[in-house]
């Protein structure tokens, strides 16, 4: 067994090697604690809710989510998942939801595109028509699709936390671009196009929770967590039981091999 | 080394490791199989909201459901009036026109709606509908170019070599002029 | 060992098939050989490997049916596999994150070949057919990392054939890069291609692992002393105390890869590959996957172009004729004390590179001071890598041929039998 504890050794070094490669010569991010963090770690579906919240009366006006539908918003594991309907295009949340929303389809029989009121099967609209579109209306910089940003960036969901909350006076003798805004917690740089886009008080919850930086900041993490990783929970409970299962069985093969292995000087 | 009279208690572990291995990649090959049927965003599009308040009487408007032409046809008095005369012994497919309809909202059958999908059920042709009643063929319903089967206004194969009457969707009425194709009403 | 055949057909049809087509046969004695009695755990990486094979396989033909190989929709493709098709969310991750474990277990395999001499007489082509393995695996999960088409994707697919520029249009008759790209980048051309052979090489490491296994059956396994086998009291049947040994160890490994899998799946990856590609901006920090770190660091360790080149593939190629090179009459190592210091060494050297590859060549190991700029100066990772380049090389030239003429191996077994009595509870 001690040479299973070296490959363990070997795998170690290994993860460590892959872990420095993703250091970099970025500000210290903010650590916060988050509910889906660790192997038994879940979505605070309440806070994702407030979060999508945010997204939608703040981020949406400049990112999309392109890779999200509306029924997703109900699946298992999602923050609108509700047990009574298992079908999440049923879940009247997202159908209510999925109406409010103009969506650009055709060509119809003469065509044209038309415009008719969102299904749950359609995935939510992005701001703009292209990236040009976007850019053209962002000054040259382009506001990424927020799909996968938690996984596109290294520790993706502390970074997001600490970009929106990194926002801070500028020092003293330091030269800002036109059109740009000061933000050490930028990973392409300190000096971000986006300007600030949480204040105190930018929304009001539904849920009356208070509307802090901070605790948009974390709710708008906690949904942006779930978008770019909407199978976390289901894949957490399969591999807990895939684990469990292959333990035994290691189990049972190790009795096996004693077994065959009894009368064996080895 | 072993031999083949060993004793049966260690026999045991080999089964028990055996079959916890034979159950283990049972349950794998769930996953194999299963990816292959329709996908979340496929099944996404399994069923389709329709409202039909805007179908003038006599016309028709065919939607896409499942990849597949449905008609939905807004029937005029006479025309409800005709497929119910019909002698449904005489049919090839015996179905009466009631049989080809569901009640709406209020329990009643809504016979001004006929819903079926728009596959001939010879060789799976679009068949033809016409209000000016010069290509729907000889029962005034539907004709299929393909190899002149004539369905009347219910659906209902008449004439030619289809077998069966054009299929009828699963579908209910959620509102009077609201219908969803995919899905029997929950009762 | 192959030459008689431990099988006994008894049913009529048993008898029936056996004369016509011999499979079951084949299957026997594939399973039923004489193998070492004395092999210890570092030995089930061959069985594996053949099971981090046969699930690549298999989930690889799956992730073909829901892939599109476009670059206006491979990287869509990745994503409604992971969203939509159902248990995507599994098969595609257990693809990826099962390439770095491939890899791992091939690697221990690999050292565990030099250790022991298992690459030495009579086992050279065992071991030739082995590094033909490699290099196709290293194919396979190159093009493999490029179908996502994310950024690393693009930029690795870019720098990577950008290497075969070296080679002058004038000895090749044509641009060997467009000729590989099918374009003058690496786009759409490209990406099917590799899709294509993607699919391919798979299906030929599959051809070598059979000649590599039908090698391995006529002088049988090699053993921990390194002592052939003198009689049957050497030996043991590989069915049932290896297969079941395998199994074991097998269900340990895959422990090990479904912490990955359930509980880490990016962590094998890097997060800009989830950033779709963009052939107009290139990432800030290019690195390759884990694997090829090493190789990566001695490519970037050598200043000149055409030269940094042939060190990396030199790395490779040198491997070829280890058993050329491992001039002792000893095999295993355990006897002989200088030989298993220098391959210590080379083991760090490895992970040594494999580090300098994750890093970029100007930043530091150590600081040693600040220049007149106030920048920080010291021993940067450029001269760490070169140094263990020359390492690695050294250890196969000289290092190897030398010891086999100056060391002076521990005293031997008599025989595995004898090894085994002796240890009876032995660890090396």
């Amino acid at each position: 067994m001690l040479k299973w504890f070296a490959s363990l050794a070997v795998l170690a070094v290994f993860s460590a090697s892959g872990a420095m490669a993703s250091g970099g010569g970025e500000h210290k991010l903010k650590h916060e604690h988050w509910h889906f963090d660790g192997v038994f770690g879940t979505y605070d579906k309440a806070a994702a809710q407030r979060g999508f919240q945010i997204y939608q009366e703040v981020c949406s006006a400049c990112h999309g989510l392109k890779y999200v539908a509306f029924y997703n918003l109900a699946d298992e594991g999602a923050p609108f998942y509700d047990p009574e309907f298992p079908n999440s295009n049923e879940s009247p949340v997202v159908k209510a939801l999925a109406k409010q929303f103009t969506i650009t389809d055709g060509p119809d029989d003469s065509g044209d595109m038309f415009d008719r009121p969102g299904l749950t099967s359609d995935k939510l609209p992005s701001p703009f028509a292209n990236d040009m579109a976007a850019k053209a209306s962002n000054g040259g910089a382009l506001p990424p699709d927020l799909s996968l940003i938690t996984r596109a960036r290294h520790d993706g969901s502390n970074y997001v936390y600490s970009l929106l909350t990194g926002y801070i006076d500028t020092p003293h003798g330091m030269e800002i671009a036109a059109g740009m805004n000061y933000n050490p917690m930028f990973a392409g740089g300190d000096q971000i196009a986006m300007a600030q886009p949480l204040y105190e008080g930018s929304v009001e919850y539904t849920d009356g929770t208070e509307a802090s930086v901070e605790q948009m900041a974390k709710d708008v993490t906690e949904f942006l967590t779930w978008a770019a990783d909407p199978k976390m929970e289901q894949r957490k409970r399969t591999g807990w039981m895939v684990m469990i299962y292959l333990f035994l069985l290691s189990l049972l093969l190790y009795g096996s091999y004693r077994a065959v292995w009894r009368d064996v000087e080895h | 080394m072993a031999d083949t009279t060993e004793p049966t208690r260690r026999d045991f572990i080999h089964i028990a490791s055996g079959a916890a291995s034979v159950v283990g990649v049972g349950f794998f090959a769930w996953p194999l199989i299963d990816q292959m049927n329709p996908s979340a965003d496929t099944m996404a599009l399994a069923t389709i909201e329709l409202d039909i308040s805007n179908i003038e009487e006599g016309q028709q408007v065919v939607a896409k459901w499942q990849g597949k032409p449905v008609f939905i046809r807004y029937r005029t008095p006479a025309e409800i009036a005709a497929a119910d005369a019909v002698d449904v012994a005489s049919l090839r497919d015996k179905q009466t026109d009631d049989e080809r309809l569901i009640p709406g909202p209020d329990g009643k059958l809504k016979p001004q709606y006929l819903v079926a999908i728009g596959v001939c059920t010879h060789l799976g042709c679009v068949p033809l509908f016409d209000p000016n009643d010069e290509k729907g063929g000889e029962y005034r319903g539907w004709f299929c170019p393909c190899h002149g089967s004539h369905y009347d206004n219910s659906g209902r194969i008449r004439k030619g070599p289809a077998p069966k009457n054009l299929e009828i969707p699963p579908y209910w009425y959620i509102t009077d002029t609201v219908l969803e194709i995919g899905k029997e009403a929950v009762v | 060992m192959s030459g008689h055949s431990r099988y006994d057909p008894k049913t009529g049809i048993e008898k029936w098939l056996d004369a016509r087509l011999p499979i079951i046969r084949l299957g026997v004695d594939t399973l039923i050989f004489p193998s070492p009695r004395n092999l210890n755990y570092w030995w089930t990486f061959g069985a594996i490997l053949a099971v981090m094979l046969v699930s690549q396989l298999i989930t690889g033909i799956i992730l073909a049916m829901h892939y599109v190989p476009h670059p206006d929709h491979a990287f869509d493709a990745i994503q409604h596999i992971n969203r939509d098709v159902n248990y995507g969310w599994l098969l595609q991750p257990m693809h990826a994150v099962g390439a770095s474990m491939m890899f791992l277990a091939a690697y221990i395999h690999m050292f565990r070949g030099i250790y022991y001499g298992s690459a030495k007489n009579p086992r050279e082509m065992i071991w030739i057919v082995g590094m033909v393995i490699y290099l196709l695996m290293m194919a396979a999960g190159f093009m493999g990392y490029v179908l996502p088409w994310g950024q690393m994707s693009i930029w690795g697919a870019i720098v990577i054939t950008n290497l075969f520029s070296a080679i002058p249009p004038e000895a090749a008759g044509t641009s060997v890069t467009q000729w590989l790209w099918g374009g003058f980048s690496v786009d759409g051309p490209t990406l099917n291609r590799f899709f294509s052979l993607h699919y391919l090489l798979p299906f030929l490491i599959v051809a070598m692992v059979m000649l590599h296994v039908w090698a391995l059956h006529i002088p049988s396994n090699n053993n921990p002393t390194g002592i052939s086998i003198k009689t049957k009291a050497d030996t043991l049947d590989f069915h049932p105390y290896y297969t079941v040994k395998d199994a074991f160890a097998i269900v340990v490994f895959l422990m090990i890869f479904s912490w990955f899998l359930f509980f880490m799946p990016d962590s094998m990856g890097h997060p800009d590959n989830l950033i779709p590609a963009n052939p107009l901006s290139t990432p800030a920090h290019i690195v390759p996957e884990w694997y090829y770190l090493p190789f990566y660091a001695m490519l970037r360790a050598v200043p000149d172009k055409l030269l940094g080149v042939l060190t990396m593939f030199g790395a490779i190629a040198i491997l070829f004729v280890l058993p050329w090179l491992d001039t002792s009459k000893v095999r295993s190592m355990r006897y002989r004390p200088l030989a298993k210091l220098f391959f210590f060494i080379f083991v760090l050297a490895c992970l040594g590179l494999g580090w300098c590859g994750a890093k970029l060549p100007s930043d530091l190991v150590f600081a040693t001071g600040v220049d007149e700029a106030g920048n920080a100066v010291g021993f940067s990772f450029v001269w760490l890598s070169r140094i263990l380049t020359v390492y690695y090389f050294a250890f196969f030239f000289p290092i190897l041929p030398i010891l086999g003429w100056v060391e002076k191996p521990k005293p031997r077994p008599a025989s595995i039998e004898a090894s085994v009595l002796a240890h009876a509870k032995g660890d090396d």
